[in-house]
C-alpha cells in the first residue's frame, strides 16, 4: 500500500502528468498528489469569494472530485493543470454561491465558426506557456496585478471594482487591459 | 464565413473568463464566442492567467481529514461520460441559425416563441434564465423590422446587444453578425435596423448590485 498522502508521490511528476495518470489509469497516489498541490489554493480561492472556513473546505472536496470524474478529458496541450482546475472551480463555485448556470460554447456545436488556422501551439504544452505567464505576472506593477487579482477572485465585474475601490472606471479597464497585453504577449511570446 | 468586426473588449472577457458576470450578461458573451473565434482565443488566454493566478495564491491549510474524505468517495463516482465528439462526417443539412449556447435556452424555432410587440416593427421575447432573479441582468431576444429602432436612450448600467440575423447601423458604424455594441451611459445612440431587419439578443447586466435605486435600468431593449 502506497502513502497516498505522501508529496513525494508526485515528486518527480508534473501536475500535467499527474492530471493525465488520473485520466487513463485513475491513479490514486497522483489524485492525493495533486489534492495536496491543489486543495490549500482551491481554499484560499473560495476563501476570497466569500465562503466561511467549513464551506470552503466542503467545496474544496467538491472541486477535488469533479478533477477525479473529469481527469479523462484533460489534454495537457490545451491547458496546464493549473488552468484546468481554475475553470473547473470558477463553474463549481458560480453554481454553488450564485446558484446561476455558466453559459458557455459548445466546441461540438455547428453553428461555432471555426478557427481560421490551426493555433500554432498545437502539441506543445500548455505548461510551457504556463511558466512563462507566471513569470511575467510578477513584474506586473502592483497596481496592475492588484486588479487583475481582484477581477479573478472577488466575484465583481470590473464596473464594480471602480465602485468599491474608488478607481474611475477608465483607469481600471486601461490597468487590467495593459496587465493583459503584458501577459499575452508573454504567452505568445514563442509561438 | 465571415468574422465580427465589433468585439467585447479585453476587461468584459476579463470578467467572463474569471467568473464574475451574471448569467445574462454571460449567456452573451458566449454567444459572441461561438461567432469569433479572435475572442475565443483571447479568452483560453485569460483563463490561463486564472491559472497562474490560482497557481500563485497565498495557500491556506486544509484538514488533512479533506483528502480521506474525498479518497474514501472516489469509488462511489463513476467518472463523467465523455462529452459527444464532433460529428465529422455528416454535416447537418442545415446549420441552425442560433448558436450554442443561446440555443438551449430558446430553441432553434423562433416562430414558436410568445413573442411580445413593443411598438410597430418591434416585438420582443424575455429570455427566461436558471438564476430566476433579474438582479444581475436581463436578456431579451428583439426583432426589428427594416428601419425602425427604439427612441432616443441613454443608458445607466451597461447594454450589451448581439447581432445574430440581419444588422443594425448605430454612430459606432455598420453591426453585423456576431458583433457585440458595448453602450454605458457614456454613449448617447440610436441604433437603427438595417434595410434586411435585425434580429438580436440584448443584455442588461446590472453593474452595481448592491444598490437598490439602480436597479431600475433605464434601457429600452430591456426594460422598455
Amino acid at each position: 500500500m502506497q502513502d497516498l498522502g505522501s508529496p513525494a508521490a508526485g515528486a518527480d511528476r508534473t501536475f500535467e502528468d499527474l492530471l493525465t495518470a488520473v485520466g487513463r489509469d485513475r491513479d490514486r497516489a497522483a489524485f492525493a498528489a495533486l489534492f495536496g498541490h491543489f486543495a490549500p489554493r482551491l481554499k484560499a480561492y473560495l476563501r476570497r469569494q466569500g465562503c466561511d472556513e467549513g464551506g470552503a473546505e466542503e467545496l474544496v472536496q467538491d472541486v477535488m472530485l469533479l478533477v477525479w470524474r473529469r481527469a479523462e478529458t484533460y489534454d495537457p496541450t490545451q491547458a496546464s493543470a493549473g488552468t484546468w482546475v481554475f475553470t473547473i472551480a470558477r463553474n463549481k463555485r458560480i453554481d454553488a454561491l450564485r446558484r446561476e448556470q455558466r453559459p458557455e460554447i459548445d466546441p461540438a456545436d455547428p453553428t461555432l465558426v471555426p478557427d481560421p488556422v490551426e493555433s500554432a501551439d498545437d502539441g506543445v504544452a500548455a505548461r510551457e506557456t504556463a511558466g512563462r505567464l507566471k513569470a511575467a505576472l510578477k513584474t506586473l506593477p502592483p497596481e496592475q496585478a492588484d486588479l487583475l487579482r481582484l477581477a479573478y477572485f472577488e466575484d465583481k465585474p470590473h464596473s464594480q471594482i471602480s465602485v468599491e475601490q474608488g478607481i474611475p472606471l477608465g483607469t481600471v479597464k486601461s490597468r487590467l487591459r495593459l496587465a493583459m497585453e503584458r501577459l499575452r504577449k508573454a504567452m505568445r511570446d514563442s509561438r | 464565413m465571415t468574422v465580427p468586426t465589433h468585439h467585447p473588449g479585453d476587461t468584459l472577457l476579463i470578467d467572463y473568463a474569471g467568473g464574475a458576470l451574471g448569467e445574462a450578461a454571460s449567456l452573451i458573451v458566449a454567444t459572441h464566442l461561438a461567432l469569433c473565434p479572435c475572442c475565443r482565443l483571447n479568452v483560453a488566454e485569460m483563463e490561463a492567467v486564472g491559472g497562474a493566478l490560482l497557481e500563485s495564491i497565498e495557500p491556506e491549510e486544509v484538514d488533512p481529514a479533506c483528502l480521506e474524505t474525498v479518497l474514501a468517495r472516489l469509488d462511489d463516482l463513476p467518472p463523467l461520460p465523455r462529452a459527444p465528439r464532433p460529428k465529422l462526417v455528416c454535416q447537418p443539412a442545415e446549420v441552425p441559425l442560433l448558436p450554442e449556447p443561446l440555443r438551449r435556452y430558446v430553441g432553434n424555432d423562433l416562430s414558436r416563441l410568445p413573442w411580445k410587440r413593443l411598438m410597430r416593427g418591434m416585438d420582443c421575447y424575455d429570455i427566461p434564465l436558471a438564476s430566476g432573479s433579474e438582479s444581475r441582468g436581463k436578456a431579451r431576444l428583439m426583432r426589428l423590422a427594416s428601419g425602425v429602432g427604439p427612441p432616443h436612450h441613454t443608458h445607466r448600467g451597461i447594454e450589451l446587444t448581439l447581432v445574430l440575423d440581419g444588422g443594425f447601423t448605430d454612430d459606432p458604424g455598420q453591426f453585423a453578425r456576431g458583433d457585440l455594441s458595448v453602450a454605458d451611459d457614456s454613449v448617447r445612440h440610436r441604433p437603427v435596423a438595417d434595410e434586411e431587419g435585425c434580429l438580436c439578443l440584448a443584455v442588461t447586466d446590472a453593474p452595481l448590485r448592491f444598490t437598490g435605486a439602480l436597479g431600475l435600468i433605464l434601457n429600452p431593449f430591456v426594460t422598455f
